[in-house]
């Protein structure tokens, strides 16, 4: 993994900031938050979901696509189910974040960006290696389509 | 006195028949002053999207475990988060959670390391109660303090140590993982290692049963029969055996413990909670790869 003492995107320092500006307790409150503001996938991937890659690394189920438009924008999709709202809430966090970015700006994106949420003495590093394996497929993702 | 057993029948082919309530027993209790209900998630955001009313949250990440070393808290800290939840020594604590009630048999392991008298598991746990369109609350029940005393921690009896699994080696033990993370392939996917160890495979003699076999479809324990024919009959345990089970850290294992333990009834069963993250990252320790025990 690369860049990662590298400067956070303002949308993703605000999120860092929301987070470690509150006591533990309020903390989860926030991530749930997020879960619920996970958008639904839209038809052409909800009656597609081969055309999504699945994230292993999450202990729930969480399935993502990522789309480079033609102005080098970056869109996210997401597909966790209901009851796993940790996961949810993690690909709520890196919808939220760095959906509508530039390509580069996705790639510049620290991989240890997880660690910055102050979250972990709350949920399990199992846990956060799957918020950090979501990012890296991410990237990843973003590099393939460029290429 | 304490909050009356569920004499539902399937209950009582079991060894202890009282370590299990049925959704029907816990609704018609919920009132009862002298029960405290805790849920104990895989998820832990899963409580605050919804509990069963009353319900307290207790949190294996963050409340069972020593936040320094890797060991469960003490006498002092479990008396004071017991008291917090509203649980006394003489409470009934009912315990349920997600995923066949998974890390709630891991909380009632944990409380049993401590001797708590009277815990037991909502047989089906929170898929259960939810599909029989039972409520949910999102409040978080205003509870007064329990009382508490400072009860260190009994690890002799159901906690297995790395040194006595390796003194217990050819002796029975079940490995409770998925038949990927057995046989060793599960650590082979390039560049996202998944369990954090640094070999693959198992114990050797272990015999493979996944946990989840346990449970039927609707997430509660299979009848008696059934676990004998998987435990007994296909893994080939008699109920004298002294057993050791274990997965990747230990709350998988407890329970196929609670199981083996509680409703089979084996006098001598503990769980090995360093599991695979200690197995599969010490020094010299054997291995065995593949699928053969």
């Amino acid at each position: 993994m690369t860049a990662d003492a590298g400067t956070l995107h303002p949308r993703l320092q605000e999120i860092a900031e929301d987070f470690t500006a509150m006591p533990d307790s309020q903390r989860l409150q926030l991530l749930l938050e997020f879960s619920e503001e996970l958008p639904p996938l839209p038809a052409r991937y909800a009656d597609h979901h081969d055309l999504l890659e699945q994230v292993p690394e999450c202990q729930s189920p969480l399935f993502l696509a990522v789309e480079v438009d033609a102005d080098d924008v970056v869109h996210l999709f997401f597909d966790a189910p209901r009851e796993a709202p940790t996961t949810r809430g993690f690909a709520g966090i890196l919808h939220a974040g760095l959906d509508g970015l530039g390509a580069d700006e996705v790639l510049d994106t620290p991989g240890e960006f997880p660690s910055r949420l102050g979250l972990q003495d709350l949920v399990s590093p199992l846990r956060l290696r799957g918020l950090a394996a979501m990012l890296a497929r991410i990237k990843r993702q973003v590099r393939e389509h460029r290429s | 006195m304490a909050v009356p057993y569920d004499s539902a029948s399937k209950f009582q082919e079991y060894a202890r028949p009282e370590m299990l309530v049925s959704t029907d027993w816990l609704a018609e209790h919920l009132d009862d002053p002298a029960l405290v209900v805790a849920e104990s998630d895989e998820d832990v955001l899963l409580y605050e999207t919804g509990h069963i009313p009353g319900a307290v949250k207790l949190d294996w990440h963050t409340e069972l475990n020593d936040p320094v070393t890797r060991d469960y808290v003490h006498g002092v800290d479990f008396a004071r988060l017991m008291e917090e939840k509203g649980i006394s020594r003489d409470t009934t604590l009912v315990l349920y959670g997600d995923r066949n009630n998974w890390w709630a048999a891991y909380a009632l392991w944990v409380c049993s390391l401590f001797g708590h008298p009277d815990v037991r598991l909502l047989d089906g746990g929170r898929a259960k109660w939810i599909a029989e369109g039972r409520p949910l609350s999102t409040e978080v029940p205003p509870r007064s303090r329990g009382s508490y005393p400072v009860v260190e921690r009994d690890d002799s009896t159901i906690r297995a140590f790395r040194d006595q699994v390796v003194a217990h080696l050819g002796l029975p033990m079940i490995d409770v993982r998925s038949p990927g993370e057995y046989s060793g392939e599960l650590l082979h996917m390039p560049d996202y290692p998944q369990e954090g160890a640094v070999r693959g495979g198992h114990i050797p003699d272990a015999r493979n049963v996944p946990w989840a076999r346990a449970a039927a479809e609707d997430a509660t324990f299979r009848t008696r029969k059934e676990l004998e024919a998987i435990y007994q009959d296909e893994a080939g345990l008699r109920p004298d055996d002294d057993v050791v089970v274990y997965c990747r850290i230990g709350e998988r294992s407890s329970h196929t413990w609670f199981v083996l333990h509680h409703l089979l009834g084996y006098p001598h069963v503990r769980n090995y909670d360093g599991s695979w993250t200690e197995w599969g990252n010490s020094v010299r320790v054997p291995i065995r790869r593949g699928e053969a025990p």
